[in-house]
């Protein structure tokens, strides 16, 4: 059975891998343009609504590929997940199906209007719809959590005889205590992406001495929102959404931090280790004492259990991957945080535009936000296995009982191609417009 | 309670086709008769900023089927794994080809996305149609040989083809002449549907020419209409008995018969949007008289092994459903508003305002 189902979970990690590299930057960029044109309605600086203009561009591009790829995933439940889909399709089709009505339609509807309809709508409008598109965005960013934390945390759900699940209480599913911590903080990991992606963009424009006056305006708007999101998103988001996992998943928690067997008198926290399964330790490990139990339980020395504690069959299958995607992030998350403190602080004493070696750093930086949130998604997927619901239903037991793997690798493949095509082809506009910079225009 | 979410379903769907049918159609035309690089421009600004809301009703109505009839969702999905797969393919090189051509000025470059556009438009068309002959014409559910159904529940697998392109055959295929036949009305139906919407919202100089292009095509469109429903018979035993048990029906095949009809006076409209009328009327009359055929089934076996699934034995319970419809009538409410807004900001022709480029 595991064989049968490997091609399936790789083409579910690839195509949702590539699909979320998109979303993150829509969600995050569309706040940051609504601010732009916030910006000039209320100082009437042409350059706020260039800035706006041009990020836009970038948006519609982005925006397309979010749409491409996320039409297969929507589908892949179907056609690669039929008896998850079957037994739990009352539930999480709910939420998905609310994902479309409610804010694909708005979305797409409003986007139409704000890349279009610029002069037909006049400049509040204008400012309305790329509100309304933002709002969009956000919820369906919302929506998709809610239906990822029932998989995490099942709630309001009653099993049939025939095996099915079927929605008992539709309140639960929003108010499922995974929801709000996981939903806040991807949506911090969303606008860090989008600091970091308008840093970088500025960065790219001062060292090159074109458009320096743009230049200025993104690196300051980019480390101004990269402060506030790197902070937001270790603390208090993070630091609850890791409470949460300790709560309710404790293998995976263990899992995450690397802790072989419970300690007594408190949790050290692992900086750095490699996990060795053969003896079931860290190797080469730096760790602090007592931290991790202060961390999670606001008390130094009460115990975290280990894994072994749990039986083999509750490990998750893969302890390695999702201990490294778990530190990667966190790592990533503390450069994040140190790097734009020192932005900022440069900023304020004015030295920022021309300390070259930050601007280095920041258009260096660009790719990094893309994978700290693609390994907290590894982390958060990881730590879940084998369960497909945790507690639930096992992976094995979701997959599509007639659909070969024969069949699968084909799809996966032709996945596979197709999606590194576009990769290229993004990369080589999206490069194009930022090599041609914004656009100034005389009058609105 | 599944009969609502049914008809919810079906309109969805319905309005999916009539909307994303003409930019789909606009497609075809553009591959066909669109041969200067102007027209080639008008035809792409004049669906530019609604193809991909139309594309939305797709994905909503892929919500609501997983939503309220998990059990057909995860059946069919699975059963025609590699076409769906390939649908989305195309959708990926459609959306991109739209996207991108405008990107880099050069011949070259536009010429591969326009080609992308045009083929990947009138394939999905093609796809489209033979769907809709798999879901009348029915499968193997279960996979049963000889009695014995191979698969728990109702899962099945269908191979795109088998070596005798046959509907009637043991072993079925996505494609046999059957499904092929529904696949070329469709294409002939959404290059009419899509023609006519450029005339509605263009002034290109191939409009009179495209309104010659539809009236000709209405006949052999006609002569395909009445070739199928001849053979319909051979594909299912008693073809038109919800038909003959509820009259009431019969309104839906007079709209398509209406819409049909209406498309031979094409040269003499007055107004330029009214002959999309009548071809969203014929794809409104031609889906739902086809659907109501089969009602409540929604996936037909051709087995007596396995029952068929219908709308009753592939839903999710009766709270989920009912407190759905909650949320589905805000939503769709809003939806309204948006569409309406939407085609009001851009209404009239589409190259007479400067819209802008993005
Ligand atoms: C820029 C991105 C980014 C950064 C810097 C961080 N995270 Fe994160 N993290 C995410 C982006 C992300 C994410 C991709 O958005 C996830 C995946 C699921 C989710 O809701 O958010 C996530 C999940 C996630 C999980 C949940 C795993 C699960 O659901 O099983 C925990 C415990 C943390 N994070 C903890 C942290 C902590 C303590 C950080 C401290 C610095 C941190 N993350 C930084
Ligand atoms: C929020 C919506 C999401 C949902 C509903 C979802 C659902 C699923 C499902 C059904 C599977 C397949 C079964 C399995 O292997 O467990 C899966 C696996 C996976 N997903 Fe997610 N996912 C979501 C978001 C993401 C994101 C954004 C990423 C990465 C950027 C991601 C990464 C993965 C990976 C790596 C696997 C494979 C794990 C494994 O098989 O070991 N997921 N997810
Ligand atoms: C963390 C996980 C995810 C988030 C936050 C997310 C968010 C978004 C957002 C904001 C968009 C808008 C377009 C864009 O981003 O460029 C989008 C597009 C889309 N997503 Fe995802 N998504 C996630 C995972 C998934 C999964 C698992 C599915 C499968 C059900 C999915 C299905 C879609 C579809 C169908 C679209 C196209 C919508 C359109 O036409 O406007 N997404 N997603």
């Amino acid at each position: 059975m595991e064989d049968m189902i490997f091609y399936d979970r790789m083409q579910f990690a690839f195509t949702i891998t590539f699909h979320y590299i998109f979303p993150q930057l829509t969600m995050g960029l569309s706040l940051m343009i609504v601010y732009f044109k916030w910006k000039f309605l209320r100082t009437k600086l042409v350059q706020y609504n260039d800035a706006a203009k041009f990020w836009m561009k970038i948006f519609a591009l982005n925006f397309a590929m979010g749409v491409v790829t996320g039409i297969p995933m929507e589908f892949q439940f179907g056609t690669n997940w039929a008896k998850f889909s079957e037994l739990t399709g009352g539930i999480i089709g709910q939420t998905l199906a609310m994902e479309g009505m409610f804010s694909f339609f708005l979305e797409s509807s409003f986007l139409g209007l704000f890349l279009f309809g610029e002069k037909l709508l006049g400049q509040r409008l204008h400012f309305l719809t790329g509100l309304l598109v933002f709002l969009g965005s956000w919820a369906s960013g919302f929506l998709i959590i809610a239906t990822h934390s029932w998989m995490q945390h099942p709630v309001g759900y009653e099993i049939l005889e025939n095996g099915k699940y079927v929605l008992k209480n539709f309140g639960a599913l929003f108010s499922n205590p995974w929801l709000i911590p996981s939903f806040l903080h991807n949506q911090m990991g969303s606008v860090i992406t989008s600091s970091f992606v308008v840093a970088g963009v500025g960065a790219f424009y001062l060292l090159n001495n074109k458009h320096s006056q743009f230049g200025k305006l993104f690196v300051k708007t980019g480390v101004v929102f990269g402060l506030v999101s790197s902070i937001l998103v270790a603390f208090p988001t993070g630091d609850w959404t890791a409470k949460n996992v300790a709560k309710y998943q404790p293998a995976a928690f263990a899992g995450m931090e690397g802790i072989f067997e419970t300690e007594k008198g408190g949790a050290e926290i692992v900086l750095i280790g490699q996990p060795d399964m053969e003896n079931k330790k860290l190797d080469n490990k730096i760790a602090v004492p007592n931290v991790l139990s202060f961390l999670t339980y606001q008390n130094w020395t009460q115990e975290v259990k280990g894994l072994n504690e749990f039986d083999e069959s509750l490990h998750p299958t893969n302890v390695p991957g999702l201990y490294y995607a778990y530190h990667i992030m966190v790592g990533l998350g503390t450069i994040f945080i140190g790097l734009m403190v020192i932005a900022t602080i440069q900023l304020f004493r004015k030295k920022l535009y021309k300390t070259k070696w930050i601007l280095w750093t920041l258009l260096f930086m660009i790719p990094f936000p893309y994978i700290a949130n693609t390994t907290g998604w590894y982390t958060a997927e990881l730590g879940r296995q084998p369960w497909l619901v945790y507690d639930l239903l096992r992976t094995v037991d979701g997959v599509s009982p007639t659909v070969s793997s024969g069949n699968t690798l084909f799809t996966l493949l032709g996945f596979i191609g197709l999606y590194f095509m576009l990769g290229l082809l993004f990369l080589l506009l999206a490069g194009k417009i930022i090599n041609k910079g914004p656009e100034t225009e005389k009058t609105v | 309670m599944e009969i609502f979410w049914y008809i919810v379903l079906m309109v969805m769907l319905t309005v999916y086709i009539i909307l994303d049918g003409y930019d789909f159609g606009a497609g075809i035309v553009h591959l066909f008769f669109a041969k200067k690089d102007k027209d080639k421009k008008v035809i792409t600004k004049s669906i530019g900023p609604f193809w991909d809301a139309n594309e939305v009703w797709l994905i909503a109505a892929g919500g609501i089927l997983f939503f309220a009839f998990p059990t057909l969702y995860a059946v069919a999905f699975s059963g025609f794994y590699l076409p769906l797969i390939m649908i989305l393919w195309l959708l990926i090189f459609r959306a991109i080809g739209l996207e991108l051509r405008g990107q880099i000025k050069n011949t070259i470059w536009e010429a591969i996305w326009d080609k992308a556009f045009g083929i990947s438009s009138l394939l999905l068309a093609l796809f489209f149609g033979v769907a809709l002959g798999n879901v009348v014409r029915g499968v193997n559910l279960g996979m049963v040989s000889e009695g014995v159904a191979a698969n728990e529940g109702h899962y099945f697998f269908l191979p795109l083809w088998n070596s005798t392109f046959s509907p009637q055959a043991e072993h079925l295929g996505v494609i046999d002449w059957f499904t092929l036949l529904l696949g070329v009305i469709s294409v002939i139906i959404l290059l009419i549907h899509g023609a006519n919407w450029i005339i509605f919202k263009t002034n290109s100089s191939i409009n009179e020419k495209l309104k010659k292009v539809v009236f000709r095509l209405n006949f052999v469109l006609l002569a395909l209409v009445i070739t199928s429903l001849s053979i319909w018979d051979r594909i299912e035993a008693l073809p038109f008995h919800n038909f003959m048990d509820h009259p009431w029906l019969f309104i839906f095949p007079s709209i398509a018969i209406i819409g049909l009809l209406g498309l031979f006076k094409i040269k003499s409209f007055k107004k330029d949007g009214t002959g999309f009328i009548f071809s969203s009327l014929f794809l409104f009359g031609g889906l739902t008289t086809t659907v109501a055929s089969i009602f409540p089934k929604v996936l037909p076996s051709t087995n007596d092994v396995v029952s068929s699934l219908t709308i009753y034995n592939s839903s999710t319970g009766e709270y989920g459903l009912s407190v759905g419809v909650y949320w589905f009538i805000i939503a769709i409410i809003l939806v309204a508003i948006y569409m309406f807004v939407q085609y009001r900001v851009f209404s009239g022709k589409m190259d007479d305002n400067s819209y802008g480029e993005h």
